[in-house]
């Protein structure tokens, strides 16, 4: 059944405008106002759906993922190996690395003997998924319920090493 | 020329093959797994017993089966031989046996591991392995070892494959390492501290079918799979020079030999194993030094395949009313695609049923 495209309609909810001419009750718009008015007015009476923010915050759902953060463990040391498997999981490709050998006296401060250098997650391309998580074998990457905060620059959204790993003082003991 | 069946498959070779040379001659799934043996060096195999497979006849005049399995490596072939390899469940429980041994001291760092993404050890653990180790004691540990300033060593990583001595021995003038001790002491060494510094003595980093041996110069820069290997060549008075480049944009990260499906080094021309020198393999590493001829392919399974774009990709046909990606004629010069001619159909849109 071959209709033509001009009178198909993809959403179904089609209707043809009419061209009727309006009447002298209809052009003087007192009871069209009238009735916004009412609208409006009716508005002033429920509960208000604004949420304002910083002060008060919305309840996030428990599988809420948000910003990344590169744990440590109990002596404060980093997990992340730079593996890279993370990357690899990454369907967005989001998520760069430079892996580099730890030294002689740098053992409390990386786990492994391989650890990341550099670690940059764009948070651009990032579509929180969740896989990097997933892949992650040392337990090392996981993603919190803090939002990605806004900036005036793309460059603000790649987050380096700075941004990313655990505070020292927030440590799991 | 005597006839051997492998798994159902028949296959005519030479007297005095073995087992799993006649299965590689057939190819495909039926091939034994090797850790130890390599067929470029003369001498090797016996000694990981992943390759075992069940005899059920013996030969066209004894057809008995043998009475254990068989290292399908050092094991020649009889005429009328009938071999079970995927087809039998004594083998495939008895691999999965011989992988948990193999586990047992490995250490299982692949996450810093080198050879990650193209470890034999790590392709027969995904394929046999179980999940998780039933192993409590403490796993060995060695005396850390310098054995030079180009190769690095994890003896740790080590499954006494025996390989690398193979290649000292056959490859180099001079062989200053070898295993040391017996039984659960027995470890790479170069006993007196010497360096390991002969000009083919790279090619032990390419024979090595785990991590124990691997390349200093490559040594954590990034992951097997996020390079994107080539097969390149250049004249070298040493080698034959034809190797894989393993590239991240146009920085050569490592160059390492090419290797065939079982993991093993080419051969030439001339049926001599394409092995390559130490200054082709750690000193060029400079785009300008080679000469590339194509990307390099790899096995489905691999995961060095990751990001491989070199494949042509198939156009895919989206199954619904034509006209509805067709769309009005209007709509389409909405659509800041100036220069477009409209009145050409495009081409999958035959019928509009």
């Amino acid at each position: 059944m071959a209709t033509d495209i001009k009178s198909m309609s993809l959403s179904g909810r089609k209707i043809d405008v009419s061209e009727k001419e309006m009447t002298f009750k209809e052009k003087m718009y007192v009871f069209a106002i009238a009735k916004g008015m009412g609208i409006t007015l009716r508005h002033f009476f429920k509960p208000k759906v604004t949420i304002m923010y910083p002060e008060q915050k919305r309840e996030f759902s428990p599988v809420y993922r948000g910003r990344h953060i590169l744990m440590r463990d109990e002596n404060g040391a980093e997990r992340c190996t730079a593996c890279g498997l993370c990357a690899l999981a990454c369907p967005a490709e989001a998520i760069t690395m430079t892996s580099a050998e730890r030294k002689k006296g740098e053992e409390n401060l990386y786990r492994e003997e391989k650890y990341a250098s550099v670690y940059e997650i764009n948070m651009l391309r990032c579509i929180f998924c969740g896989l990097c998580e997933e892949a992650c074998p040392k337990e090392a990457i996981f993603l919190t319920e803090d939002m990605v905060s806004s900036d005036f620059k793309r460059e603000g959204f790649i987050y380096g090493k700075d941004k990313l790993v655990m505070p020292l003082e927030d440590k799991i003991h | 020329m005597p006839t051997v069946t492998i798994d159902g498959v028949s296959v005519e070779v030479e007297a005095g093959t073995t087992i799993l040379n006649a299965a590689r001659k057939i190819g495909g799934d039926l091939v034994p797994p090797a850790m130890c043996y390599y067929s470029k060096l003369k001498g090797s195999g016996g000694k990981c017993r992943v390759c075992l497979v069940e005899i059920s006849k013996g030969s066209a005049g004894n057809p008995n089966p043998m009475p254990k399995l068989q290292a399908s490596c050092c094991t020649p072939i009889a005429d009328g031989m009938e071999v079970k390899n995927m087809t039998s469940a004594k083998v495939q429980d008895m691999r999965k046996g011989v992988v948990e041994f193999l586990l047992i001291n490995h250490p299982l760092d692949c996450p810093i591991c080198d050879q990650a993404g193209e470890c034999d050890l790590q392709n027969l653990g995904f394929e046999y392995g179980v999940a998780k180790t039933r192993y409590e004691e403490e796993r060995r540990t060695f005396d850390k070892i310098d054995i030079g300033d180009k190769i690095q060593l994890h003896m740790t990583r080590c499954i006494l494959c025996y390989r690398c001595t193979y290649v000292a021995d056959q490859l180099t003038d001079k062989r200053v390492h070898g295993i040391m001790n017996r039984g659960d002491a027995a470890e790479i060494s170069t006993y007196i501290q010497n360096a390991v510094e002969n000009e083919m003595s790279g090619n032990m980093i390419d024979v090595c079918p785990v991590g124990a041996l691997t390349d200093k110069t490559f040594r954590f820069k990034s992951r097997v799979w996020f390079l994107k290997p080539f097969d390149a060549h250049r004249d070298c008075s040493k080698c034959c020079g034809k190797v894989t480049v393993w590239t991240f944009g146009k920085e050569i990260y490592r160059v390492t030999a090419r290797k065939d499906v079982y993991h093993e080094v080419e051969s030439n021309e001339d049926g001599t194993p394409a092995y390559i020198c130490n200054e082709c393999r750690f000193e060029k590493k400079d785009v300008n030094d080679w000469k590339i001829e194509g990307p390099r392919k790899f096995e489905k399974f691999s995961v060095i395949n990751q990001g491989n774009y070199t494949r042509k990709m198939q156009r895919v046909e989206i199954d619904t009313d034509p006209r509805l990606l067709f769309g009005r004629t209007e709509d389409r010069k909405a659509i800041s695609m100036n220069g477009t001619n409209f009145d050409i159909p495009e081409k999958k849109l035959s019928d509009g049923k």
